[in-house]
Formats: C-alpha cells, structure tokens, sequence
C-alpha cells in the first residue's frame, strides 16, 4: 500500500495532493497491467474505474460500422484515461485498447465517488485536476477539428 | 540655414537656356505639364510646356486647375504624379528567358543609359526620393535598374510658392524649402512686372551648369523677396499632422476602433498608393510567347490595399479593408521608421486629394490621437483617485 | 568571386537531378547547377525562389543538407498554380533558381544545449537541414528531440528518414497524426483480444502540442525551433512557455506572400518586419506582440 502511494505522489495527475487526500486515494487504487492489443473497456459498458497511465501506449476508440475503429486520442506515462465514472449514467462513451504492453494505476469510481461525497476537500481537488484534464483534452479536440495543416483551395 | 550660400538671380525669360544647357548634356527633361486637366510629369521639349499661368485647387478628393493672373510658371503644388514615374517606373522588364533542348536561358534586361533631369522637383518629392533611395538601395540589396537610373539624375528643385490644399509638408518637416536633393534649387519671384528665380548650387554640376547661365550675384533685396515666398507658404499649409511620437501612437493603435471607421469609407482603390511618391510595393507577372519557348517577367506596381497582396495559400491574411488601411497608415507613419529609419509620409497630400472619397491621413491621425487623450485622462483621473 | 553585379531579381539555371514523390501532395526536388554559375551555399532555414519556366515564382525552402550545397534539395507541397505544375516536372528540367534568402534557424547558438524541433505537416522541410546539422556534429549539443505533427499518417513527410532517426540512441522522436487511418478490423462480438495494432498505424493520434511533453530535454536549458501552420505554432509556443523555455529560447519560421526575396516588393511585411529578410525564422520574443494581432 505504501509503494502505492508514493507512485500516485509521483504521477502527475494526483501529484501535490496533501498526504490525507493521497491516503484516501490509495484506498481506491490497484495496480494494473494490460497486454498490447487487449482491451480495458467497451463503449456502453459501466464505467467504474480510471487509470492513470505509468508505462506503455493506450488508444481511445470509437467504432463505426462503416469505418471500423477510428482512433480518436493516444495517451501515454503521465496522462489519464476516462472520466465517465464521475459523470451520470456512469457509462464509458468509447473504447479503450493498450496498444503496447501498459501498466497503470486503476482508480476505483465508486469508491471515490463516496470519499468524495464525504469530503468536498477531496473531491473539489480532484474535480479540479480533472477538470484541466478535460480542458486540455477538449482543446486539443477543436485543434484536430480545425484541420490546421489542410489547405483550403 | 544655408546663410552663406551663393545666391543668383536667373530671369524667367532665360529659363530656357536652363533647359538647352541640360539638353546639350544630354538629360531629357521631365517636367510638369497639363495633360488631361491635371499638372502631371512628362517629357518636355521647352518652357512652352510648362504649366504658365495655372495653379490648382486641392482638397479632400477634389482637384481642379485654374487660370492665375500671372504667368507664374510653377505656381501650383504637386500633381498625381511624382518621380517615382520614372525612378520606378509603373511597369518594367525584369528579365527574359527561353526554353529549348539546351535549357533555360534567362537573359537580364538592359538597363537604360538616358540620363533624366527633373525640373521643378518640390522639397517633400526630394525627401520621397531619399525615401525610395533607402528602400532600393540603402539595405543588402540593391535594385541595380534603379540604381542606374537615380545615379544619373539632374535634379532642378523649385521651392514652393504655393501652398496646395491637402499639404502639410512644415509638419512632416520635409518643405516647403529645399535642403538636400537637388543639383540646382530655385525659387520663383513674381513683382508686377519682374519675374525671376533665386537659385541655390547644390552640387558641383549644379554650378557647371549655372556657370554657363546667364546669372547675377543675387542681392540682398532679392533674396529677401525670395525667403518671403518660402515664409508665406509655410504659412498657408492646407493641412497639419501632429507628429509627436507618432510611431508610438500607432503602434499602440493596431486594436483602435478608428480602423473600422474608415474602413466604412475606403473604397480600397489602392488611389493613394499609386500617387504616394514612397509607396513603392511591386508584384511580378510572367507571361509566355503562344509556343510556350519564350517567357518574361515584368515588374508592376501594386498596393497594399488589394486583396492578393497578402495571399498565402488559403486566402489574404488582410481580408478586410479595414486590415488593409491599417497596414498602409501604419506603414507610412510607424512601421517605416523600423524599417527604413525614416517616416514614409513626406507631407505631401496627395492620397489624401486623389482619394475619390476624401480620406484624410491627416485626419485620422487626429481622431486616433484624440482617444488616446481621452484614454490617458481617464486613465490619469483613475490613478489620482 | 562574383563577376558583374547580377540584378537579384534575375534566376539562375539549376537541372533536376531527381523527383521523389514523398506524400499525396507533396515531393522533393534535387537540383544541380545547369549554367556557369556554382553551388550555392545556404544556412539551414533559408529560401529561395524557385521559378518554372513560363508559369511563375515561389518561395521554398532548402530541406537538403547545407553540408553538401552541390546538391540543392527543395521540398514543395503542390498548393498553388505554380507548385502544382512544379509537381510536372521530371529528371533533366531546368528550373530558375535564385537565393538564398533569409535568416537561418539558431543551430550555432543551439550548441552546448538541448535541442527540440516541433514541426508540423510541411514543416519538417525547412527544418530537416537543422537535424541533418545537429546530426553532423551531434557532439555539440545535449539532448535532441523532434516532435512532428501531420493530419493522417500518409502525410508523414521523410518516412523512411524518420524510422532511420528513430533507431538512433542518440535521439528521441515523437510523430503523432490527427487522426488515424479507420481500419475495416472489427472486433470479435464476445473477444477481449483483436487483431495487433500493428497492422495499421500504430503510432500516437492526437495533437502535436499534447506530445511536447514527451520529450525528454532540459526545457529551461533548451532551443526549441518551431515551423508550422501559424495556429499550430500558437499553440505550440504555449506549451512551451508552460514547460518553462523562455520566449527567445523559442525560434519560428514564419510565411507570408513573397515576390521579391529582397525587401523591395513590400509583400510580405508583418508589422515592421520583411518575413524575407528578417525572416523567415524569427526568434518568438522579436514577434510576440505581433504574433497575436489580427490581419497584419
């Protein structure tokens, strides 16, 4: 538990919490691995867990029956993957593949939606981090929608 | 001051013998002339071409000549053209090439040999040259074409004795009198009767070629009557421009709500930078022979105020008129001095006569400045509280 | 060394050696000298005008290697009139060449630091003689990364280069595409497991700024040289100056109409700047302010 704890110290998404919140978080976390090619969820399925990538390459799809599986973002060691078990209906919007064999921490969703319901400290602070998150996310979306290296003539 | 200078008196009726001098030297003489209702600059044969008699009435997009009741031979202001006519022409040559099995030739145009004299040169037109001078050859590059052309002028300057609606040359400190520039400096005197010019040397050909004129000493009353000519148009300006920190002013305005204001009256007809004597952008144009084996490029003016000016592939990074006024205000009067290490507004109105609706630099600068004032006293008022 | 001052608006002869289709749009043109004149010596980020025969001029610039200026490399993305006939050309042509202009990026006085190039979609060209440079004295510098940026992984510029620099320990590079090509795979109704990855691009998706962070350098002891399309730049200096490099730490290749090279035809002024002569590579601190207002 103790190693634990001092890898989400270290990750940059849970990085500078205070030592209380870290405690709490730990409590919700596990460590885990993914083989390359194997999934970590499915669109529609409950979305109860987060990961915060330590090693290796994930991908975040969107199937189409037509077009197959579009790669929509790739992430890698420092970065976050899904935020659907905050939001109601807690469902995941896409899917999720390790593209290389990738390690990461699990953040389990219930459990930190009760420890954040408890403690607002906790919660706010996490919905903050997420918040950039997302934030960063989005604008990156709009950068790929804007198609800046196409020329329009 | 130029106290000390050697002054002459030359009679009107030897000006002739001014142009014969030059002629005999081998200059073609480019002067004013009436050509299509306007006093522009062409060729000239003699002093019968010469605009005698006339003047002209400027103001914001109005230009009309006029009968003088006297036979004054350059009472008038400047005109639509400038010497940039022939310093920089309109359209040029650059180069021709051909194509065949031995490959692509390409053959650099002659340069013309004709030297030119220009005749009744304005003060703020010998600041524009040293402008354009700057511009063509005052950096890493040299325009060799003009170059060939500037080295070889003859530059017969009058100083103004009439003050043209839209000039505002004593603000731009580019006139009325002429400082630098010219070969031989002249100012005309009109009394009654008597009508000659005073004439100052400004080089040592300048002198030749007066030596050879049948000239006087000038004396005291003379050249009294010939500052009081200088004096009287500097204070008949049509037009001022506060210059104060002027780069500073613009360059703080890219954002200022001014723009949208003129940009509802500029046609972006591109009139100013066409009579502007230091505008001086150009585009290329290539053209091919029908067999596709012979190709030149020519050289044209062109403006700012186009849309294909700025077009990089996609579109015109100035889209708007109001970018586009923009870019040339700012020009002229801030970007310039970066640039050059001059102001590119010489004072001397004419974007602001041939404008078809009358936009008036001289204006805008004042409504620009004006809410800057009103910025700074709000501002001001803020802090003391 | 040269004979009659030549008007710098005049061309000189260069004979296409080679024609290399490197993407959809885009190729790479090899030139050698075809009159009497000689090589022609450039410095990684300058241009010149490249002029075919009966059709017109346009600025490019050099993406070959400056060691070697017997061979004049242009790589050109067919965008316009000119480039697309350009892309007609073949082995034995004769192109009008004149250069080079412009200011070059900082590679001397990148030496004793860390360098990272962010390039985006035909960005890499203007910045590929950078690498061929840092590699040449590899020595000289600390540790090198190239983040390069295009819209799908068929607009990869150099690919087979890439993969070489890739396999160096000696420097990190980070490609990622916008999107990536949709494969026709589906996925087994009831399996975990689905066809490898690597049967179709397996490498990042997303944008160029989010892989900056990637790079593992020194950002405050570094010299980051930035060329793409002017949003991406925007966004790219952004994340640096939030990974701490200062802004004249931060070089940009900037674009603009040119038709004269010179600072004669006045096209291509940005403020009080001729992008061909006090560009094309500014460092960002010099075009800040401008950088940021609009139609200028």
């Amino acid at each position: 538990m103790e190693s634990l704890q001092k890898i989400l110290a270290e990750h940059p998404f849970t990085r500078g919490l205070d030592e209380r919140h870290l405690a709490l978080l730990t409590g919700c976390a596990s460590n885990v691995r993914f083989e390359a090619g194997q999934r970590i969820f499915r669109e529609g399925e409950e979305a109860n867990q987060f990961y915060l990538v330590r090693e290796g390459k994930m991908a975040i799809e969107l199937f189409g029956v037509e077009r197959g599986a579009l790669t929509i973002l790739t992430l890698g060691p420092g970065e976050v993957l899904g935020w659907s078990w905050l939001v109601p209906p807690y469902r995941w919007k896409f899917d999720a593949y390790a593209l290389e064999p990738a390690r990461a921490i699990a953040l389990d969703g219930k459990c930190l939606r009760e420890k954040a319901e408890k403690d607002h400290d906790l919660g706010y602070e996490l919905l903050k981090r997420i918040a950039q998150v997302m934030e960063e996310r989005l604008h990156a979306t709009r950068l790929q929608l804007l198609n800046v290296y196409e020329v329009e003539s | 001051m130029r106290e000390s200078a050697q002054q002459y008196v030359l009679q009107s009726s030897d000006f002739q013998k001014l142009l014969d001098a030059l002629i005999k030297r081998g200059y073609q003489i480019l002067g004013p002339t009436i050509r299509d209702g306007a006093i522009v600059y062409e060729e000239l044969i003699s002093v019968d071409d010469l605009p005698v008699g006339w003047t002209d009435e400027q103001n914001g997009g109005i230009y009309r000549l006029k009968r003088r009741d006297d036979q004054a031979m350059f009472g008038y202001a400047v005109g639509p053209h400038s010497w940039k006519k022939f310093l920089h022409p309109p359209v040029v040559r650059l180069w021709q090439a051909t194509q065949d099995e031995n490959g692509l030739q390409i053959k650099e145009e002659p340069r013309q040999a004709r030297k030119m004299a220009l005749i009744a040169a304005r003060s703020c037109e010998l600041h524009a040259i040293a402008v354009q001078d700057r511009v063509f050859m005052g950096g890493n590059y040299t325009d060799p074409g003009y170059k060939s052309k500037r080295e070889q002028i003859f530059t017969v300057a009058i100083n103004c004795s009439d003050a043209g609606g839209t000039c505002f040359c004593v603000s731009m400190k580019t006139g009325p009198k002429a400082s630098f520039g010219f070969d031989l400096a002249l100012t005309e005197v009109l009394q009654g009767e008597v009508h000659y010019f005073v004439a100052e040397v400004g080089s040592e050909l300048g002198g030749e070629v007066l030596r050879e004129l049948p000239v006087v000493l000038a004396q005291e009353p003379a050249q009294t009557a010939a500052e009081n000519v200088v004096e009287k148009t500097r204070q008949e300006m049509g037009r001022t421009m506060d210059t104060t920190n002027i780069k500073d002013l613009l360059y703080g305005s890219y954002e200022h709500p001014r723009w949208e204001n003129v940009a509802a009256r500029c046609l972006t007809c591109a009139n100013c930078t066409m009579v502007c004597p230091t505008c001086f952008c150009t585009t290329v144009e290539d053209v091919t022979d029908l067999q596709g084996e012979h190709a030149e490029r020519w050289q044209k003016w062109d403006s700012c105020f186009t849309m294909d000016f700025s077009y990089i592939h996609g579109g015109s990074v100035r889209a708007t008129a109001k970018a586009r006024y923009r870019q040339w205000m700012t020009h002229k009067l801030a970007t310039w001095f970066d640039q050059f290490g001059s102001s590119g507004c010489v004072g001397c109105g004419r974007c602001i006569t041939w404008c078809p609706v009358g936009i008036d630099i001289t204006e805008e600068v004042a409504a620009i400045r004006e809410t800057k004032k009103e910025e700074n006293n709000g501002e001001s008022t803020k802090n003391t509280r | 060394m040269a004979s009659a001052p030549v008007h710098p608006m005049v061309p000189e002869p260069w004979r296409v050696r080679r024609v290399r289709k490197e993407t959809q749009e885009t190729f790479t043109l090899e030139l050698e000298p075809a009159g009497g004149h000689g090589e022609l010596r450039f410095l990684a980020g300058q241009f010149n005008m490249v002029y075919l025969f009966g059709v017109g001029e346009v600025p490019i610039s050099v993406s070959g290697d400056a060691n070697d200026p017997h061979k004049l490399v242009h790589t050109i993305r067919a965008v316009g009139p000119v480039t697309r006939a350009m892309r007609k050309v073949k082995r034995g042509d004769t192109l009008g060449v004149r250069g080079p202009f412009g200011t070059p990026w900082p590679v001397t006085a990148a030496s004793g630091k860390d360098v990272l190039i962010v390039a985006g979609g035909i960005g890499l060209a203007p910045l590929r003689p950078v690498i061929y440079e840092v590699l040449s004295k590899r020595h000289q510098f600390g540790d090198v990364a190239v983040v390069y940026g295009t819209r799908t992984p068929a607009d990869i510029l150099f690919s087979s280069e890439i993969e070489r620099w890739q396999k160096r320990p000696d420097m990190q590079v980070h490609i990622t595409v916008d999107r990536a090509a949709a494969t026709k795979d589906t996925i087994k109704s009831d399996g975990q497991e689905r066809p490898p990855h690597a049967t179709i691009w397996s490498g990042n998706v997303g944008v160029v700024t989010a892989l900056i962070a990637r790079a593992k350098i020194d950002f405050r002891n570094a010299i980051a040289m930035v060329c793409g399309p002017e949003v991406m730049m925007r966004f790219t200096v952004q994340e640096l100056e939030k990974r701490g490099l200062a802004l004249d730490q931060i070089y940009i290749s900037m674009e603009r109409n040119m038709k004269c090279a010179v600072g004669f035809c006045g096209h291509c002024q940005f403020g009080p700047t001729f992008i061909c002569k006090d560009g094309p590579v500014f460092p960002y601190s010099r075009i800040e302010t401008l950088f940021s207002i609009r139609e200028l």
